[in-house]
């Protein structure tokens, strides 16, 4: 009862009180060091560990490369500057021309008809907030490509979009990207699921993104 | 409800917001000069400008159009004297007529972009938008008189 009442200016801590202290410090610095810790991973993701396997990582490319040359992702890979549609990978019907920035030219622009999300029905407009083509100064072509071609175009940041290895790893979830699984009625889907195809793609890239012999 | 702003007016719409931006113009709004063609943006027969571009307002939600500018064959010019439409005139371009307020409304977005199309610009823009009645020679021709016309007039529309 007299230890409660005595005047601060005789306070000592006990050792208790004292080790508390510290812990409680502790604590608020490991906080503080994982909260930093959070804030700097985000920043700087962590480094993309490459363990070279030539062997894994062309067996993984070749499921890459049947996805990325199925109608879904190649219809908008043309070679040429006109988009290209359906199953059997026609010119689109109408000729609209890739443009500039790969939205489409003067009255025929892509969001005309492609809207945020797909129309409802068999072959009508499939939707993305982001439909384009590549644009005019890198047409990233797939359309025509064989393996060897399309594995080295897609790490080559001269010819990917300027994509880097961590903005390759993370282009596997790109809106279009997914946009290819969800194309709308009366479309095939790519050969494998998403899941299956992210897993080549970061194996092929994480095996040291060999390019095939052809 | 739903605010539409069309040919610069403001209406309140108790509407689906997914319902085709074509269905409340018409039968809404009673706008009737955008026409139903294929409802599948196939077409361009219902071409309306939302924002200055040409969409097809058949596939267009009423969502995506709230509180946005649009702009239907009414709406064009105060006195049926754009340009394009001065020329269609002129040049006899309809046959049926069915499918010109959206061959005329892809027109004015092409002039508005080049106002000296060439033949390929032409093409480049008016291959959305189909006429059964193949008036598409008449259209090519109207459309550069539109570009004299809009020239003479000392701008773009």
């Amino acid at each position: 009862m007299n230890r409660i009442i005595r005047p601060l200016k005789n306070f000592r801590p006990s050792k208790s009180l004292i080790v508390m202290g510290v812990m409680m410090y502790l604590v608020a610095l490991m906080a503080f060091g994982m909260n930093h810790k959070a804030e700097l991973k985000k920043e700087h993701p962590a480094p993309f560990i490459i363990k070279k396997d030539s062997v894994a990582s062309v067996k993984a490319f070749a499921a890459v490369y049947k996805v990325l040359m199925s109608p879904r992702c190649m219809n908008c890979h043309p070679s040429g500057d006109i988009p290209l549609q359906g199953d059997d990978s026609h010119l689109h019907t109408m000729f609209p021309k890739r443009g500039l920035e790969g939205k489409g030219v003067l009255a025929m622009k892509c969001a005309n008809c492609h809207q945020p999300t797909n129309t409802p029905g068999v072959h009508t407009p499939p939707g993305n907030p982001n439909w384009h083509l590549p644009p005019a100064d890198m047409k990233m072509v797939f359309q025509g490509k064989t393996p060897r071609q399309l594995a080295q175009q897609l790490i080559d940041p001269k010819r990917n979009g300027h994509k880097d290895m961590q903005k390759l790893v993370e282009h596997a979830d790109d809106g279009l990207v997914l946009a290819g699984w969800t194309p709308g009625e009366g479309r095939t889907l790519p050969p494998m699921s998403h899941a299956a195809f992210k897993k080549a793609w970061l194996t092929w890239l994480s095996t040291g993104a060999y390019a095939p012999k052809k | 409800m739903i605010n539409l702003n069309v040919n610069r007016k403001s209406y309140q719409l108790d509407a689906d917001p997914d319902m085709p931006l074509l269905w409340a113009i018409r039968d809404l709004i009673g706008l009737t000069g955008t026409k139903f063609g294929c409802g599948v943006a196939q077409c361009g027969a219902c071409t309306v400008h939302l924002n200055g571009e040409a969409v097809r307002s058949c596939v267009t939600k009423l969502s995506r159009a709230a509180g946005q500018n649009v702009v239907t064959i009414e709406g064009l010019s105060a006195d049926n004297n754009h340009p394009a439409q001065l020329a269609w005139n002129e040049e006899n371009v309809p046959q049926c007529g069915y499918c010109h307020s959206g061959q005329i409304m892809s027109a004015a977005v092409l002039l508005r972009e080049k106002p000296e199309p060439t033949d390929q610009d032409i093409d480049d823009a008016m291959a959305g938008n189909l006429c059964r009645c193949g008036t598409y020679l008449r259209i090519r021709k109207a459309i550069h008189l539109a570009a004299e016309l809009q020239k003479k007039e000392g701008g773009t529309t």
